[in-house]
């Protein structure tokens, strides 16, 4: 069944190659736990794209019930969390993966760094990987706002004062972020949303997959 | 290896092995997150509570708009929101409290709401009519009656509660 709808597709739009393309190539002995065990290191970098997708995911069902507003966004958080089946955990995944995610991300980046892999003809992909490292630090950050309780407005409070001690750029950076020069208040929240849901992850998108085209452009780098 | 054909090949094994383990590692991963998003579909419906609106002796064979509030509870919002019927009294003497909300596409009728009909409820959307009763006038849109709410006597106040839909009177 499944075959001859497959089969139908691939009739009229010749689908096999680009799947192919994508998923059927061989993987390296030195990069294949099974041969040595020490090739685990190179499974860091799919653990992050894994634990992105859990993000992604856990992040999309969250708006379901959140609301980026300073009267309801921390009433709505613990309406989903206590009144909402499995409320719990679908914001657990969301929050322990941000932490999660950062670790496979410095532990990837760790071992493409020892490994030297990042040297020609791969820099540009090492560029891409840090800006993709500095998306994820400001999803983290944006996102710890998002809450609207105690922690999030002081760690938020501190951000902008740490931003505002910039020279020159300073205030109008702190302006910029938190949308207003004195309050960190109901423009700042909409502010980081809009940045956490549209714009990061937008940036995000675009960069991995230029990560993931040189990778497969370029083949992963060679044994030590 | 024996003489016998190889029912699986190693190739395939390993397929539904991967398939098996990765589908098994989705769903755990969307399982909460879907029983998450149907939740409010699986949530049970409240029954509303009773509200006294009126005396009885004030109401009258003419319906009548009566209008109270009750304060609902959606979700993290709780407000105050206002809840219309219109009441008479039958010839009975029974009292008779239909809701407003007219059954072709939810808009609010009106006792007597146009000229050319002063003895039927009228909605202004789409024409559509409902005698006193409550039954709509045939050739009208509504496709149905007006809803009854349910309602009690109390010490001579009437309360009224839940609306409820004609087939099940």
């Amino acid at each position: 069944m499944l075959q001859k709808l497959y089969d139908w597709v691939d009739e009229r739009v010749d689908i096999t190659p680009l799947w192919r393309d994508i998923a059927d190539h061989e993987v390296p002995e030195h990069v294949n736990p099974a041969h040595h065990f020490s090739a685990f290191v190179y499974c860091f970098g799919g653990l992050t794209f894994f634990v992105t997708v859990i993000q992604i995911l856990s992040g999309m069902f969250l708006t379901m019930y959140y609301v980026p507003d300073i009267e309801n966004a921390w009433r709505s958080v613990y309406y989903l969390q206590t009144e909402v089946a499995h409320g719990q955990i679908v914001r657990g995944m969301h929050h322990w993966g941000a932490s999660v995610v950062i670790v496979m991300l410095f532990l990837h980046t760790l071992r493409v760094f020892f490994q030297g892999a990042y040297k020609k003809p791969r820099e540009l992909n090492w560029m891409v990987g840090v800006l993709l490292f500095f998306i994820m630090l400001g999803l983290g950050l944006t996102g710890y706002l998002l809450p609207w309780d105690n922690k999030a407005y002081f760690a938020t409070q501190v951000t902008l004062e740490i931003a505002e001690k910039v020279p020159f750029i300073g205030e109008a950076t702190k302006t910029l972020m938190a949308g207003d020069p004195n309050i960190v208040g109901a423009q700042t929240l909409t502010r980081f949303f809009a940045i956490h849901v549209f714009f990061l992850p937008a940036a995000l998108f675009a960069l991995m997959a230029v990560h993931f085209i040189l990778i497969r452009k370029q083949g992963i780098s060679g044994p030590l | 290896m024996s003489e016998k054909r190889q029912q699986v090949s190693r190739r395939q094994f390993l397929n539904y092995t991967l398939t098996g383990v990765g589908g098994f590692m989705a769903a755990g991963m969307l399982a909460p997150m879907v029983r998450f998003a149907i939740d409010p579909a699986l949530q049970a419906s409240s029954k509303g509570d009773f509200k006294a609106v009126e005396d009885v002796e004030n109401i009258t064979e003419e319906p009548t708009r009566i209008d109270w509030e009750i304060d609902q509870v959606d979700a993290w919002y709780e407000s105050t929101v206002t809840k219309t019927a219109w009441v008479y009294k039958d010839e009975n003497g029974d009292i008779v409290a239909l809701s407003p909300i007219c059954k072709h596409l939810g808009c609010m009728v009106t006792w007597a709401g146009n000229d050319d009909y002063p003895d039927q409820f009228y909605c202004p959307c789409h024409d559509g009519r409902y005698y006193k009763s409550g039954e709509n006038v045939p050739n009208t849109p509504p496709p149905e009656g007006l809803d009854f709410y349910e309602y009690k006597i109390e010490d001579g106040t009437l309360l009224l509660g839940p609306t409820k839909p004609r087939g099940e009177a």
